[in-house]
């Protein structure tokens, strides 16, 4: 895409947006995989929430290998969806170029944490507790 | 073309929200950012609930469990699996849009009711199943 640009574009401070479409693909692709899992997650919830007033009914359920790699998937999936909206929020709200660039990080630290921990927690359980 | 250099020049802007009269389309565009926050919000639970069943002891998931089991507990699962449906259901809307589907007006109003009409109906068959196998 760079190879279209003129060289002018560049001189006068309009360079490319950041990334690119790189924001833009990613928020579609991972929206296309949260259709599924979002809807496999809603009806696992529906089965397990009348059961899982104990620990060892969520253990049960991510015994299966099947059922922890779709949470896995809907972890990441989930989280860099979340990352992609809450950071176009700011961008679009927050115009203190210092506040925008804190929040900015630690949107992506703070989902990037919350995708480590909760994956962590998952294979724990599927281990057993 | 000088003044393209400075990037602090006073540029002028495209009018914003309060200039344009309410109409659906709008609305529904804003609370498709809304609700995606609630669900942001909404995946702190899951967090929440994995972290507490995987290395909380069993007092500390009765603490987590007993939120979500206490009736206003459930209000907020409704609104929550709510907000689900809706992003959904408006995000599919998106996706069609990206492909450049249903641009026409008449075609927007549609698929804006149908998200409506999907969002209220998924939300009902949900707790439905839900609260028949979960007596409060």
């Amino acid at each position: 895409m760079s190879g279209l640009r003129h060289k002018m574009k560049e001189v006068r401070g309009l360079g490319s947006a950041k990334s690119g479409v790189g924001h833009w693909w990613w928020q579609r692709l991972t929206a296309v995989v949260l259709m599924p899992l979002g809807l496999w997650f809603v009806y696992s919830l529906i089965q397990l929430l009348p059961h899982a007033a104990s620990r060892e009914a969520v253990a049960a359920w991510l015994a299966s290998p099947a059922n922890t790699l779709g949470m896995i998937a809907l972890l990441a999936a989930m989280f860099y969806h979340s990352k992609l909206g809450i950071q176009t929020i700011i961008e679009d709200y927050v115009h203190k170029e210092c506040c925008k660039i804190s929040l900015l990080i630690l949107n992506t630290l703070g989902h990037l944490g919350l995708t480590l921990v909760s994956t962590l927690a998952v294979i724990k359980l599927h281990f057993g507790i | 073309m000088a003044s393209n250099i400075k990037q602090d020049d006073p540029r002028p802007l495209s009018p914003h929200l309060q200039i344009y009269r309410w109409q659906i389309t709008m609305a529904m565009s804003i609370v498709h950012r809304i609700t995606g926050v609630i669900l942001t919000g909404g995946s702190l639970l899951i967090v929440a609930w994995l972290w507490a069943a995987a290395y909380g002891g069993q007092d500390t998931y009765a603490v987590i469990y007993s939120a979500i089991h206490h009736p206003l507990g459930k209000i907020a699962l409704i609104c929550w699996s709510a907000a689900f449906y809706y992003h959904f259901a408006s995000g599919l809307r998106h996706l069609f849009w990206d492909i450049g589907w249903g641009f026409e007006i008449p075609t927007i109003y549609k698929s804006g009711a149908f998200v409506l009409m999907f969002t209220i109906i998924f939300t009902f068959v949900t707790w439905f199943g839900l609260l028949k196998g979960w007596a409060s």
